[in-house]
């Protein structure tokens, strides 16, 4: 028998939303099994490779680490919340244009933490993007187009946010 | 054969945004382990603890008696499958082994192996449950060392095999009558090596080891199978090949073949370790039992414990070389962990060793030994990434000794069209010297290297990718555009180099083909996507559908225009009479024709293409070594590679790169850690520990285009061949930076500072 839930609320992807959950949920669990937003990736459930990757009150966590009940009150942004009706977001392009993916699985988890550092930082330097990067790891494109494609996205994002 | 014009190409070789791009970044593309449908249950393994065990009794009666538990099924289950043995993305599988790997039956043959399988209402209910199954086991004596099961008084892991002796890979064999541990020996024999050794003026012999590697793909396993009331099975999963699962599932639930429908959802990654199935098995039992789907995943330990890694290897070589460098002589011994049943890579591996190389006198002894670890599988370039690392370490030896720049002596030495591989396969056509002189062309090669503890490696390296059978549809719409329809799951961008070809043939726009993967019920056979041979293989199966099309719209035109269909010809994407040159109309205009000149046209076609264009790479890398901590950086990294005529060059580069840091990965810092009962004590990525973006360089590239011959678009396969050389040339660049011949892969930094202080202990 499930056990007992909690009810939860968020702003998920500048949306209230409400939520039930057992105490031993992962945020990632709510998100893909109890919303059904799936563009979170499950890759290591545990913390290791940032394919879960989501913004949560301006900090990128990996959800499979956070519970879902500490989600209360929060404002999580996840991939589902990245394009606009009016388009891809800049990042996504880039990703694209560069072909920074091969399987993309990792893909969601690279463009929310890009996404975050370009918010902080709208000009960094490579080696920054690498260290900023290093907890989303991919296994297909040994990275390098990815880096070229934060690069692409900066630019033509010009510090805009 | 006809070929199409590479002067002339308007789409290959261009780099459109792939037709999947848009679902793939915003979180919308559905992968296996996204999959949920109605009524769904949640399914989880019980594994051994133990890394070799005879299962005495399984009591589930707890477990069941769990509010929210379903059914449990255990190896009682399953019906013996047929003692066949079938080739698998260079590894093999036997059905009866792989029956017994999805499930112990009698024996628990690794830490890790399925034992039980149980559904349940959530997860976590799953979890709880399998705490609950008692399961008695009598604890064995386990083997956990290749060179130590081949010992004749090592514990035998299955007490009636005996060692199958072959001459070639593949070769159904003689059976020795020897019990032993040793599955399989083979032998690859070239000339008279003992001839050869007699010519040369320096030999070096060495021994070499390698560890246990995974492909560490980031999506884990998982399947959801529905067992419907009419027996009719359909499973949802991401795998390298539906038709060949779906063919293991038949035989292994001992179901009709046509009564199982394998859905290919997007695939996180695979590598080779996606061809077997794992929970696919379980996931149906159980869901016959319970009569809901049944969703299974991994966890990422399951995942490095209870699926398919690399065989670790322990390994001789011996070569020998004339003054003037002339390598006269090659000599090897490969002894493969192949894991808990028989079938490594050794057989890819013993092929691919010295083949970037021409040598007259090759003997290469193999042998597929079984160890209490788990099965292995195949992972890019099965077996030859361990294999070519002997060989280009003793080369670099070679060079040295003989006094000659290392990449000058693979230039000496270089493999070219018509000399012979160890096997007696004479090469064809391909770009070997080329991509070794355009490295030696490169501002890396004349760049100096400058600063202490700095070294520059070489390496090359060889594989021969695979052909494999392929089936496309197309359908043309009234406005010009094409849906295709193909069936080898897309893992890298490939439904999107299919796709360019199509237009390619057509003179239409890559936008204007609509690519998508379909399940088995709905394309005919395709091969596993593994061999690097989806593009090619596809790019076959389009050229037929479209070649077939094109005559199909020219009896339309010569409807249209009065005329034969011998007057229409068709080029640059324009229909147009022979004899009347204004009467012309453009694919898209004729696609919108087609209703009223007999209704629309739809072609599918099979193929089965032989001339897979091997490949062959070298790779240059500098290296700064830390004497301190026996820390390696790479300064800089250049792969050059012959990759045929590049349909998406971005793509193609891609695996180029991706395959180089796997490479890179497996010689410095990944390996399973087992204790001395085979339990893995890393088995998270964190411990693990695959490359991250910090610990990597920009990855240079030279993509050498030698167009395939054997091809109509010239492809040859790209993907898998760049993890080779990574192994030998960063071995080959820690000696030159700080003076340590490292043979014992990964080259981790404990294993560094220990040479170190080896060799300053001996020279003081």
């Amino acid at each position: 028998m499930p056990a007992e839930k909690t009810h939860v609320r968020t702003t998920l992807n500048g949306e209230a939303t409400e939520y039930l959950c057992e105490a031993n949920q992962s945020l990632l669990e709510v998100l893909r099994d109890v919303l059904f937003l799936t563009g979170t990736k499950e890759g290591c459930n545990d913390g290791n490779c940032g394919a879960c990757t989501v913004n949560m009150d301006g900090r990128i966590v990996d959800s499979c680490l956070v519970l879902g009940v500490e989600a209360e009150g929060s404002d999580i942004l996840t991939i589902e919340g990245v394009a606009t009706p009016e388009g891809l977001h800049p990042i996504q392009q880039a990703f694209l244009e560069n072909a920074a993916l091969q399987c993309g699985i990792c893909t969601p988890g690279f463009i929310v933490a890009s996404k975050a550092l370009l918010e902080k930082e709208p000009n960094p330097s490579e080696a920054r993007i690498r260290h900023w990067l290093a907890g989303n790891l991919c296994r297909c494109t040994g990275y390098d187009k990815i880096v070229k494609a934060v690069v692409d996205a900066a630019n033509t994002m010009g510090g805009k946010k | 054969m006809t070929t199409v014009d590479k002067k002339n190409y308007k789409v290959i070789g261009t780099t459109p945004i792939r037709h999947d791009g848009a679902d793939k970044v915003t979180g919308r593309a559905i992968y296996g382990i996204d999959y949920h449908t109605t009524g769904m249950l949640w399914g989880k393994i019980l594994r051994s603890p133990h890394a070799h065990a005879k299962i005495k009794s399984i009591d589930a009666s707890k477990a069941l008696a769990l509010p929210g538990v379903h059914a449990v099924v255990t190896g009682k289950d399953m019906a013996v499958a047929a003692d066949i043995e079938v080739e698998a993305g260079e590894t093999s599988l036997n059905y009866m082994h792989l029956s017994d790997n999805v499930m112990a039956r009698d024996k628990a043959l690794y830490k890790g192996h399925a034992v039980a399988a149980v559904a349940a209402d959530t997860q976590h209910i799953a979890e709880e449950a399998l705490a609950l199954i008692d399961v008695d086991y009598e604890v064995l004596t386990p083997v956990l060392n290749g060179r130590e099961g081949m010992k004749a008084d090592a514990p035998m892991i299955h007490p009636d095999q005996t060692t199958k002796i072959m001459a070639f890979r593949f070769d159904p064999g003689t059976d020795s009558g020897e019990k032993s541990n040793v599955a399989g020996r083979s032998q690859l024999k070239l000339g008279d090596i003992d001839a050869g050794f007699k010519e040369a003026d320096f030999i070096v012999e060495r021994e070499y080891t390698t560890s246990w590697v995974h492909q560490g793909y980031i999506e884990a396993q998982n399947a959801t199978a529905h067992w419907n009331n009419d027996d009719n099975i359909t499973v949802w999963n991401s795998s390298q090949g539906t038709f060949n699962q779906r063919q293991l599932m038949a035989e292994i639930l001992k179901h009709p073949v046509s009564q199982i429908k394998m859905v290919p959802l997007e695939i996180g990654g695979g590598f080779g370790g996606k061809i077997p199935v794992y929970l696919e098995v379980p996931a149906a039992m159980l869901s016959k039992k319970t009569g809901h789907p049944v969703k299974m995943t991994m966890s990422r330990t399951e995942v490095f414990e209870g699926t398919g890694p690399a065989s670790a290897a322990q390994m001789k070589a011996k070569v020998g070389a004339t003054k003037d460098g002339r390598i006269t002589a090659a000599y090897a011994e490969l002894v493969f962990e192949a894991g808990a049943f028989p079938g490594s890579a050794v057989g890819a591996g013993a092929q691919g060793m010295f083949t970037a190389y021409n040598i007259e006198n090759v003997l290469i002894d193999g042998y597929d030994v079984v160890v209490n670890k788990p099965k292995s599988a195949a992972y890019r370039s099965p077996g030859t990434p361990q294999a070519c690392f002997p060989a280009e370490a003793i080369i670099d030896e070679l060079a040295e000794l003989v006094g000659m720049d290392p990449l000058d002596f693979r230039i000496k030495n270089a493999a070219k069209e018509g000399d012979r591989r160890a096997d007696g396969v004479q090469h064809p056509e391909m770009g070997n010297l080329e991509c070794m002189e355009a490295l030696k062309a490169s501002d890396h090669c004349k760049s100096d290297i400058g600063g202490p503890n700095r070294g520059r490696g070489v390496a090359s390296g060889y594989w021969g990718n695979a052909g494999m059978p392929a089936s496309c549809s197309i359908a043309i719409n009234g406005d010009g555009t094409v849906s295709l329809a193909e069936g080898s799951p897309d893992i890298g961008g490939s439904r999107t180099s299919i796709a360019m070809m199509c237009a390619e043939a057509f003179g239409i726009a890559a936008e204007d083909v609509h690519p998508s993967v379909k399940d088995t019920d709905s394309i005919g056979y395709n091969g596993l996507t593994a061999g690097s041979s989806t593009t090619l293989r596809n790019g076959w199966a389009v050229f037929e559908v479209t070649n077939q099309a094109i005559e199909l719209i020219k009896a339309r035109a010569a409807r249209l225009w009065e005329t034969e269909p011998e007057n229409v010809d068709f080029a640059d994407g324009v229909f147009f009479s022979k004899a009347e040159k204004e009467l012309k109309l453009t694919f898209k205009e004729m696609a919108g024709k087609l209703m009223e000149t007999g209704g629309p046209i739809s072609v599918a076609a099979s193929v089965a293409p032989r001339g897979a264009g091997p490949s062959f790479t070298t790779h240059m890398v500098d290296v700064e070594v830390d004497p301190e901590t026996g820390k390696v950086d790479i300064l800089r990294y250049t792969a050059a590679q012959d990759v045929g005529t590049m349909i998406h060059p971005d793509y193609v580069e891609g695996q180029v790169q991706g395959g180089t840091a796997q490479g890179i990965g497996w010689a410095l810092n990944e390996e399973y850690f087992f204790d001395d009962k085979g339990q893995m004590l890393n088995s998270s990525y964190l411990d693990y520990r695959v490359p991250t973006m910090l610990d990597l360089p920009k990855l240079d590239t030279i993509l050498v285009e030698h167009a395939n011959p054997d091809h109509p678009f010239g492809v040859r396969g790209v993907a898998e061949i760049s993890v080779v050389p990574p192994l030998g040339a960063l071995a080959n660049a820690i000696y030159a930076a700080v003076g340590v011949r490292m043979r014992d892969l990964p080259m981790a930094p404990h294993k560094i500072v220990k040479a170190i202080q080896e060799k300053n202990g001996k020279t003081k």
